[in-house]
């Protein structure tokens, strides 16, 4: 490990700002409309006049009224206090795979051709764009091994419920539905297969691990018989662990007539090494905002990559983009359809930058990214298990694919200090606190660092630092770990009210009210 | 100003470190003592303490004299009310329960208290459910879900019950269990469930106090008992076995429950209320018969703690795909093992059992867990 000499002191800015809601005064403006002249008033009449009476609001809208510069400078304040993927080594927010996003393909994205064009245009006119989404479709196929994708849900847990839909509609077609009212999957898949399941309707069940942390593969045999519908896990799963015995996963389910589907929202460990069609899988999904470089959105502009065997395409949501040797073409005559899962054809921008960041790697381009991902992880790993107060559950296996759940439970044994006081910790040094886990906790006290291939040795030696050095504060001076942190926007919120509905507001007005 | 009531039962743990796997009982400890041990819980009490400093003006501190809790407060340099009289030196089960009672009729806002599961069994039958409570583990037998992981998650936990808004906290219950030492000294496990005092669930520290029941878990134990309704059969007999967690389902059907009894319903009708082995035999005769049962907290058993009336001779008849085994997620998480266990008595009827389970734990969701002895 590079020694790190002197790790930063971080300071951030505070404005103390109000919500915008309660900023400005009656009358400001940002733009001032000019009167319309006296000709085109005598003309056409006054504008309200158009609105039928009984659509007119009897008073205007409680909208914050602000001039431009007020309202630039809220924002910019806004901004400044956020701690960004792109201002920080963003090593701890695992199994999110916080990639750089090239800028190039930013450039790219803003093109007229990108942002110019309506999804209701004739087809003819938006070959182009066509093109990019039909080709991605195509490199996803060799990646996966799968036969075809759509680009249409907007993120992985949108992904996993049209999976749920296919499966509800594959077995519907066989008149099985009624009988197959169960999923399959496990404890550490991402929480979203059991609940986007459910969501369909089917019931769930959950595996939980064996001593050594792989999915119980005798419960898996106990598990499934007539009523199967099918199986969703993730692999490798939260833990970082790969499930060698994947094939044999599938087989079992396969054999009780279920469907197998593998999210691999996160494959970033993965390409260009195993691909779901030899694990024996019939539908896989990718988040193009993870492991295909194109930003996290917040629910803005994610997508993801939804594939599937050559059988089950034809319950795949419409339109697909199709191409006859001479044109590209929105297919919406598939009567087999689950329908449309998202408006038009999903996040366009998101699909031109996975399309762009996979043409600027090509094939080897994939794999030497992976592996970078998987050596990174596994270099951080060395670092960690050597700071007092880091264990790692399931320790025999000793290689991790691209990210380690690790737990702080010693540290809190030893100090009180746990892995929400060291998270909070980990701001003061300017790094966004690290990922804890997905509910529930198995793994006590727990943190999945993912330092996946944007990051160099320099930075992870410095994340390893961070953390090294807050341990070192929590057995000498805990109450310093405790009360963290000192030099961020906001202090240590009271999280007490997240639990309690009577204190939600989701909007102004229902704050006012409450 | 909020009020902290304090108790140690200064000779909890006594017994551990000599190997006497207990404390219960004025002979042990006069063994414990001629063995030359050292009393714990004094110590593991100053620990909790520790985390209140930051907080004494916060709050009144109301204790018993000497050891019971005086002593060591003021080794913290706290300056606590002191209320109650007993005799110096040795203090006993009685004395425990007397100032349980008197905290109780102070209403203090928050009992905390330091001892193992005898000293929670003796809390538990002076408050019930009248205030909250939260264990500082300083026993030998540590079977009970009112404790924190250890001595310090006890004074945080403590610590922000009292500076929080306590009524936005919510309470849950925890599981008052104790095993015979009796038993325990000729290896053998014998656990009962006593009851549920109401302990503090503090977001942060959840995930140490396993077992104990979720913020959220009211809204899941009663999804769970809606389903268990939707499966149920018309003319089959239930078994309902006790706990928290079957007790929803008679909520749900408007019946009384025995919390720490067995009951049995018919076509969704109370036919038996605290049933034992023979009673729930007559019952079962000529009648298709399943049982619902949950799992104990923290430990894991199925059959053989506390549900004894439910017999290996039952659940053989019973069979085990007649078994509907309800737990919630959390219960299982906190099991820290993923398997549940059985000691039915009966070798037999143990091995039947063995091999794999399914456990309904939410609305629509279930597990799979492996079953062992």
């Amino acid at each position: 490990m590079k020694e790190i000499r002197k790790l930063r002191r971080f300071q951030a800015p505070v404005w103390s700002e109000p919500v915008v809601m309660e900023m400005g005064g009656p009358g400001e403006r940002g733009i001032l409309v000019p009167e319309s002249e006296d000709e085109i008033k005598a003309t056409v009449g006054e504008a309200e006049s158009y609105i039928p009476r009984q659509m007119r609001r009897q008073a205007p809208p409680k909208l914050p009224e602000l001039s431009q510069p007020q309202v630039l400078r809220h924002y910019l304040h806004l901004s400044q206090q956020n701690l960004g993927m792109e201002e920080n080594i963003e090593i701890g927010t695992g199994t999110a795979t916080m990639k750089y996003s090239p800028k190039v393909n930013e450039m790219l994205v803003r093109l007229p051709q990108v942002t110019e064009v309506h999804p209701l245009q004739n087809e003819q006119t938006i070959q182009g764009i066509l093109e990019i989404v039909y080709q991605l479709d195509m490199f996803l196929r060799e990646i996966s091994g799968l036969d075809r994708f759509t680009f249409q849900p907007s993120g992985g847990s949108l992904a996993t419920f049209t999976n749920a839909c296919l499966f509800r509609a594959y077995h519907g077609s066989r008149g099985e539905l009624p009988q197959r009212d169960e999923v399959i999957t496990t404890i550490f898949s991402h929480p979203c297969n059991a609940a986007t399941a459910r969501a369909a309707g089917f019931k769930v069940i959950t595996l939980m691990p064996d001593e050594n942390g792989y999915p119980d593969a005798e419960a898996l045999k106990s598990a499934c018989s007539e009523r199967t519908a099918g199986l969703m896990i993730t692999n490798p799963e939260d833990t970082g662990i790969f499930n060698p015995k994947v094939k044999t996963f599938t087989e079992t389910v396969h054999a009780v007539g279920g469907l197998c589907f593998y999210d691999q929202a996160n494959a970033n460990g993965l390409l260009g090494i195993t691909r779901a069609k030899e694990a024996g899988f019939d539908a896989c999904h990718f988040n193009l905002h993870k492991t295909f470089s194109s930003p996290h959105g917040s629910f803005g502009p994610g997508c993801a990559g939804y594939g599937v065997s050559e059988e089950l395409s034809k319950f795949l949501p419409v339109p697909v983009v199709t191409f006859d040797e001479e044109a590209y073409h929105l297919d919406y005559a598939r009567p087999h359809s689950i329908g449309r899962v998202r408006e038009f054809f999903g996040n366009i921008p998101a699909v031109v930058r996975a399309y762009a960041w996979i043409r600027s790697l090509g094939a080897e381009g994939l794999l030497e990214s992976s592996r970078v991902a998987v050596i990174n992880n596994n270099y951080l790993s060395k670092l960690l298990l050597e700071i007092p107060g880091v264990v790692r559950h399931y320790d025999e296996n000793e290689f991790r694919l691209e990210l380690t759940r690790f737990s702080w439970e010693k540290l809190k044994e030893d100090t009180g200090c746990g892995t929400d006081d060291v998270r909070r910790r980990m701001t003061d040094y300017g790094l966004q606190g690290h990922f804890m886990s997905h509910h529930p906790w198995i793994v006590p006290e727990p943190f999945t660092p993912e330092p996946c291939e944007t990051y160099s040795k320099e930075d992870i030696d410095y994340f390893a630092a961070v953390l090294k050095q807050i341990s070192h504060e929590a057995y000498t001076n805990p109450e310093l770990v405790r009360t963290a942190p000192h030099n961020a926007t906001t202090h240590k919120p009271d999280s007490a009210p997240l639990n309690d509905p009577k204190k939600w507001a989701m909007t102004w007005r229902a704050y006012v009210r409450k | 100003m909020k009020r902290l009531g304090f108790i140690v039962n200064p000779l909890a743990g006594i017994g551990g470190r000599v190997g006497l796997k207990g404390s219960d009982g004025q002979e042990i400890v006069d063994k414990a003592l001629r063995l030359g041990a050292v009393a714990e819980s004094p110590r593991k009490a100053v620990e909790t303490l520790k985390e209140l400093l930051t907080i004494r003006d916060q709050f009144e501190l109301i204790t018993y004299p000497y050891d019971m809790g005086e002593n060591e407060a003021k080794a913290c340099g706290l300056d606590p009310k002191v209320i109650g009289t007993i005799k110096k030196g040795r203090t006993t089960a009685k004395d425990t329960r007397q100032a349980a009672k008197d905290m109780l009729d102070l209403k203090v806002d928050l009992l905390l208290f330091a001892g193992g599961d005898g000293t929670a069994r003796d809390v538990f039958i002076a408050i019930g459910n009248g205030i909250p409570a939260i264990g500082t583990p300083a026993g030998v037998k540590i079977h009970s879900s009112v404790f924190a992981t250890n001595p310090r998650n006890a004074g945080i936990i403590a610590s922000s019950y009292l500076v929080g808004d306590v009524s936005s906290v919510r309470l849950c219950e925890g599981e008052v269990m104790d095993i015979s030492e009796q038993a325990f000294r000729e290896d053998r496990l014998e656990a009962r469930l006593y009851g549920y005092l109401k302990v503090p669930c503090v977001r942060e520290l959840l995930q140490d106090v396993k077992g104990m029941t979720h913020p959220e878990e009211g809204m899941a134990q009663d999804a769970l008992a809606r389903d268990v309704l939707d499966i149920m059969e018309d003319d089959v007999l239930y078994i309902i076995g006790p706990g928290s967690t079957t007790r929803w389902v008679m909520d749900r059907l408007g019946l009384r429950n025995t919390l720490l009894g067995v009951d049995a319903i018919y076509n969704r009708e109370l036919v038996g209320s605290d049933l034992s082995e023979a009673d729930l035999l007559k019952l079962m005769r000529g009648r298709k018969t399943k049982i619902i049962v949950t799992v104990i907290g923290r430990q894991g058993f199925l059959f053989g703690r506390g549900n004894q009336q439910i017999s290996p001779e039952i659940i053989r008849r019973v069979g085990k795909e007649n078994i509907i085994v309800l737990a919630t997620k959390e219960k299982i998480v906190g099991l820290g093992a993923s398997r549940l266990l059985v000691d039915t008595g009966d070798p037999q009827v143990d091995q039947m059992l063995h091999g794999y389970i399914r456990v309904m734990t939410g609305f629509g969701e279930r597990m799979i867990l492996r079953v062992a002895s």
